[in-house]
């Protein structure tokens, strides 16, 4: 069935309209609303409890990011990349950087490579604990956002020691990464792995035989696999629906290829499924980061060869004259991208980030589309709210793992 | 390419009851009910700050308390929240060893309420003179207050080890004649 779009304001006077001579009731539902997840807002027509229509209201956060990043040189966005997802920022950082190095044609070093792929994952569980925890809240299980945020916590603390920030990590540049990992990094990293699967197995049981949760998910809000190609979903919310797409198996990128892991595919397509395939899916990031770890190669974390592109090291800087101009040429000019396009997609926690780069040489790019998950999921929300009660979609909300920074960008 | 389907067993009786559910919930409750706290009580007690962190952005002297920075305005370019204002300055006459140095900033001030700590300042500056520290929490009660001017920005900086001391390797080349810039 085709949606109809409508502008807010005319949405909001339809209902208005429709209510006058049906028995139906407009109802807003957000911007601030707790289980919108942001804001979110839901223009809902309901009869009764039952949803008539829903139009997703978005722009509440809107920034202007793409036409932000027209304005600064490649490595000055990349803080404005946290910003995206901003529960998985240290994914966003690497997806932006491979972007920028996939248009400038460079290769990074293999430790660097394995770097990212750490950190991916490690961002990768922190967003699905998150995302676990508020879904936990949305259907009444409290408990659950309590544990998986101790081991959010956790997870922070790495990151902090890692990027020098807890929340806003910044962690790539063009060409490379900020600093390379701290003494007994990887150690702490795999300490954690091995306390967190018996703990990750304790938060899914609270969840996953238990019959108020399964009342709230299982059968609501299903996804047709047709729908999920048909409207973009990526990410667990496609796979949840039986569709085995990820990047990471089906276009490698940053080594992902040389790592075994599984794809959790859903059988159904409903609220349950989608919740099952991110818990499924901390596990296999556990496995990733392991291998990573146990693979990762020694060496330069820059590609110190892009002279152009990657600043010269601080000693250098401090002592060569040519450094210290080179750093300042890369500072001030940005670093220098050949003129072309590219578009590079990375498998995020919320599903394929996609950035579209357009330079026409020097530092700063020409244009810039930034492709996320979280707005492309959220296009089947009038579709699959329809006919749904107005408690299943505060659940269907919640198992869309939705961020706002990103959808509005 | 390895795909695993999300199991779905069918609810036993017992687990429709509810039953087997709030018993082991209670039972995971009553396990972290004696483990012990992981809370903080914050102002009192503080988080342990690795090194690396990205505080607020202090402007540092070296071991001889003599101010780093030259202006050369590389900082104030490159932020990307524009928080930082310089206005370049000449060297001080009361300090004949910086002569050299032919600048320093007349001020200095860093807008905390525009800072994102994002730390590229630190990562561009060819002097060593801006360092993200410690400091995570910074209050005032005015939007002028939470401004850091240059005396703020060395109270809070103080003195860092130095490796270089790249403008006394200068003056003792120029001294010597063989200064090649």
């Amino acid at each position: 069935m085709a949606t109809e779009f409508a502008f807010p304001d005319s949405a909001a006077k339809n209902a208005a309209a429709a209510e006058s001579q049906n028995e139906t009731m407009s109802l807003s539902m957000g911007p601030s609303h707790p289980s919108t997840h942001g804001v979110l807002r839901l223009q809902l027509e309901v009869d009764g409890e039952v949803i008539t229509k829903a139009d997703p209201v978005l722009g509440y956060l809107h920034r202007g990011d793409e036409k932000i990043a027209e304005n600064m040189t490649y490595n000055q966005f990349v803080p404005y990349t946290d910003r995206l997802d901003y529960l998985a920022p240290l994914a966003n950082n690497v997806a932006y950087a491979l972007a920028v190095e996939k248009l400038a044609g460079i290769e990074v070093p293999a430790r660097c490579a394995g770097i990212r792929v750490i950190v991916s994952e490690l961002a990768r569980i922190s967003s699905h604990l998150m995302g676990l925890g508020a879904y936990g809240i949305d259907v009444g299980a409290w408990t659950v956002f309590l544990y998986t945020f101790t081991e959010r916590e956790k997870l922070y603390t790495l990151f902090e020691e890692l990027t020098g920030a807890r929340f806003t990590t910044s962690y790539t540049r063009i060409g490379g990464v900020a600093r390379d990992l701290p003494n007994g990094w990887t150690d702490r990293v795999l300490a954690f792995c091995d306390q967190f699967l018996p703990i990750l197995e304790e938060i899914l049981a609270l969840l996953h035989r238990n019959k108020i949760f399964l009342d709230r998910t299982a059968d609501v809000g299903v996804i047709s696999k047709e729908d999920a190609i048909a409207y973009g979903l990526t990410g667990p919310n496609l796979r949840g629906s039986g569709v085995a797409l990820d990047l990471r198996k089906d276009k490698p990128y940053s080594g992902y290829e040389q790592y075994d892991f599984d794809v959790p595919v859903g059988t159904k397509g409903d609220c349950y499924d989608r919740y099952a395939c991110r818990g499924e899916e901390m596990r296999q990031s556990v496995r990733i980061v392991r291998q990573a770890i146990a693979k990762l190669p020694g060496g330069e974390v820059v590609a110190r060869d892009a002279r152009r592109i990657v600043a010269p090291s601080k000693d250098k800087v401090l002592t060569s004259m040519e450094e210290l101009i080179n750093n300042f040429m890369i500072t001030t000019e940005g670093p220098q991208i050949r003129p072309g396009e590219a578009y590079f997609e990375a498998e995020n926690p919320k599903g394929i980030l996609g950035f579209y780069v357009v330079s026409k040489g020097g530092g700063v790019p020409w244009r810039m589309k930034i492709r996320s998950p979280s707005f492309c999921n959220l296009s089947i929300l009038p579709k699959l709210c329809q006919g749904e009660y107005i408690a299943d979609v505060v659940s269907i909300l919640g198992s869309f793992d939705f961020v706002m920074g990103e959808c509005d960008r | 390419m390895a795909v695993i389907q999300i199991e779905r067993k069918p609810l036993s009786f017992a687990e429709r009851t509810y039953l087997p559910q709030i018993a082991s919930g209670l039972k995971t409750t009553l396990k972290h009910l004696f483990a012990p706290t992981i809370t903080m009580e914050y102002p009192e007690q503080r988080p342990a700050v690795p090194a690396g962190y990205r505080g607020v952005p202090t402007l540092v002297m070296d071991p001889h308390g003599r101010e780093k920075c030259v202006s050369c305005q590389l900082c104030e370019f490159v932020c990307p929240p524009k928080a930082i204002r310089i206005t370049p300055g000449s060297v001080p006459a009361d300090q004949p060893d910086r002569a050299h140095v032919e600048k320093a900033p007349e001020t200095f001030d860093i807008d905390m309420l525009r800072c994102i700590y994002c730390g590229l300042c630190q990562e561009v500056c060819p002097e060593e003179a801006i360092v993200l520290q410690n400091l995570y929490s910074t209050v005032g009660y005015t939007r002028g207050e939470m401004v850091n001017d240059k005396k703020r920005l060395y109270e809070l900086g103080g003195t860092l080890p130095d490796q270089h001391f790249k403008w006394d390797k200068k003056k003792a080349a120029e001294e010597a004649g063989n200064d090649r810039h």
